[in-house]
């Protein structure tokens, strides 16, 4: 027999289509499981056969909010996360401004420099800084973290927002200046407004970024300045099986950044190849 | 006077990227030099290069280099190939691929300590786990993952949580390609892999670059994973540099030898970041 020009085309879309399907099931599949484990007792949590249907339950999240104060650890991610996003921002705005429109013979290379720092191993400096965190007595608290990833971030919110103002005429920087505009009015009027894009997917990478760390925070902090990465790397350390707990807080802390990343995935690509792919 | 304004505007990144290079660096290189052990505060002092000795005749050296090198070169594979797969898969349309594409690229916003611990106990947990539960149905042995294929297990959990960062990347790439020239290219009747090779992938070059470079970075310095799974076990199985250096600083209290760690990981990692930000360098180019 033969299958016709339509109908062999027709195949191949049904198949591609099936195809998505299935690696999109397979690929959400834990994260599907950890939200329905968080529902379940401890007990259904380890049942096997794996339960799909049961009657949920809220007793985790309220035990996970009693033991282990949640709010707490929520609290200093949003903390840290947002500050250490505004503080690089802060310091790149002006830097890349200054840069994509007065560019001097060496730009590109303090451009170059400054993504290579971030090849610089972080358990290399780890006793340095811990040590340096100790003499001033700031371990474990959010101000350290929230330096240590604002540096982390720089680099990148740098390139981005370099590339970004690159795209602004600069006709219409002169004109502004024609009309005796300062460098304040001029960021704050004309590059502001026109970047704002840029600077809103540099601060949503920098969020996403912070939000995940899982170095700095586990290892400079303990009790007062924990973020929900250190939370639940403290989940691990009992051998228990307290898998329902477990979700639960994962769930928790999850939840915010991975609905944050889906409204903001176009910008998201832009940051993390630093303009490069488009 | 206008250009000093401009150069002041730029002092505090580069000033305080300068500082935050440099300070922490300097210190690890002179501690590489010192005896400076946590417990043992009172004995100090130059020792010229015995720290490095000491970390280098460690027998867990070669080991963990190695896992390292497994490592990062296992997850890109696997992502980039993956990637380039899906990406391909879904330049297809239809109906409900915007909720295909959004459950594909959740794994990446997962934080590393929750990814680490959902797979380790939910699905390679060796009595309980979903991996051991499909494999009785099957009647194949069970394994235990996290004790027996460590390295492998890490490169799981890593591979699920970065494939969607490569198919991000490549779909993006892949809505500035030229369609004018692939429907040319059908009319002449090139085939699936002739397209592939010479428009497809030409085009996705500069994506795939960017893709290995990143994850490069992150993955050299991978730690929450081997922190909350095997601990670097068993043995040295699952440990890679970073581990060896925490172990050393953290655990065996010993900064003088850490750092000689560390000035031997600053030397790794400067030497495929040389090759590779002058890949990028180029594909940037402009």
């Amino acid at each position: 027999m033969i299958i016709g020009y339509r109908n062999m085309k027709r195949i191949k879309h049904q198949t591609t289509v099936l195809a998505c399907c299935v690696l999109a099931a397979i690929f959400f599949f834990p994260i599907f499981w950890m939200v329905l484990t968080s529902f379940k007792t401890e007990l259904q949590a380890i049942q096997s056969p794996p339960l799909f249907l049961f009657e949920p339950t809220l007793e985790n999240f309220s035990i996970i909010q009693e033991n282990s104060d949640y709010t707490k650890y929520a609290l200093n991610s949003i903390i840290t996360s947002l500050g250490a996003t505004l503080l690089a921002l802060v310091i790149a705005v002006p830097s890349a401004y200054s840069m994509a429109f007065f560019p001097g013979r060496y730009t590109k290379d303090i451009l170059l420099w400054m993504l290579s720092t971030k090849m610089l191993p972080a358990v290399a400096v780890l006793m340095p800084i811990y040590l340096m965190a100790q003499w001033l007595n700031l371990l474990d608290t959010r101000i350290v973290l929230i330096f240590i990833l604002a540096m982390m971030n720089l680099p990148i919110i740098m390139w981005l927002l370099f590339a970004y103002f690159k795209e602004i005429p600069s006709e219409i920087l002169e004109a502004s200046r024609m009309d005796g505009a300062t460098t304040i009015e001029e960021i704050r009027y004309i590059v502001l407004p026109l970047a704002w894009g840029g600077i809103a997917s540099a601060a949503l990478l920098s969020i996403v970024l912070c939000w995940n760390e899982a170095f700095w925070t586990i290892l400079l902090t303990a009790g007062d300045a924990g973020t929900l990465t250190a939370l639940v790397a403290s989940y691990a350390m009992p051998e228990g099986l307290f898998w329902a707990k477990l979700s639960a807080a994962s769930t928790l802390a999850c939840a915010p950044i991975v609905v944050f990343g889906w409204f903001c995935q176009k910008q998201l690509v832009q940051g993390l190849t630093f303009g490069a792919v488009k | 006077m206008k250009i000093n304004v401009y150069k002041v505007l730029q002092a505090p990144s580069i000033i305080l990227l300068l500082l935050w290079m440099i300070v922490p660096l300097g210190m690890t290189i002179y501690f590489s030099f010192q005896r400076y052990h946590l417990l043992y505060p009172e004995r100090s002092g130059f020792v010229g290069l015995s720290n490095y000795d000491f970390f280098l005749t460690d027998p867990a050296l070669g080991v963990s280099v190695l896992n390292t090198l497994t490592l990062v070169g296992g997850v890109i594979l696997i992502t980039v190939i993956l990637g380039l797969g899906i990406s391909l898969l879904l330049q297809e349309a239809f109906r409900g691929r915007g909720i295909i594409r959004i459950l594909l690229i959740s794994p990446f916003f997962i934080m590393p300590t929750v990814n680490a611990l959902i797979w380790k106990n939910m699905f390679m947990n060796p009595i309980y786990g979903l991996f051991a539960y499909v494999s009785g149905i099957f009647g194949l042995p069970v394994v235990n993952w996290i004790a027996e294929l460590p390295l492998l297990s890490i490169i799981i959990m890593l591979s699920w949580q970065w494939t969607p960062f490569a198919l991000l990347i490549f779909m993006t790439s892949l809505q500035s390609m030229d369609q004018e020239q692939v429907e040319a290219a059908e009319i002449e009747g090139a085939g699936f892999w002739s397209k592939f090779r010479y428009l497809t992938l030409p085009h996705l070059g500069r994506a795939i670059g960017v893709v290995v470079m990143i994850q490069a970075i992150f993955h050299l310095g991978v730690f929450a994973e081997i922190y909350v799974t095997t601990g670097g076990g068993p043995g040295h199985e699952s440990t890679n540099t970073t581990w060896l250096i925490f172990k050393q600083a953290l655990l065996g209290f010993d900064v003088g030898v850490a750092s000689a760690g560390g000035v031997f990981a600053i030397i790794i990692a400067n030497i495929i970041a040389f090759f590779l930000i002058k890949t990028v360098a180029k594909g940037m180019g402009k």
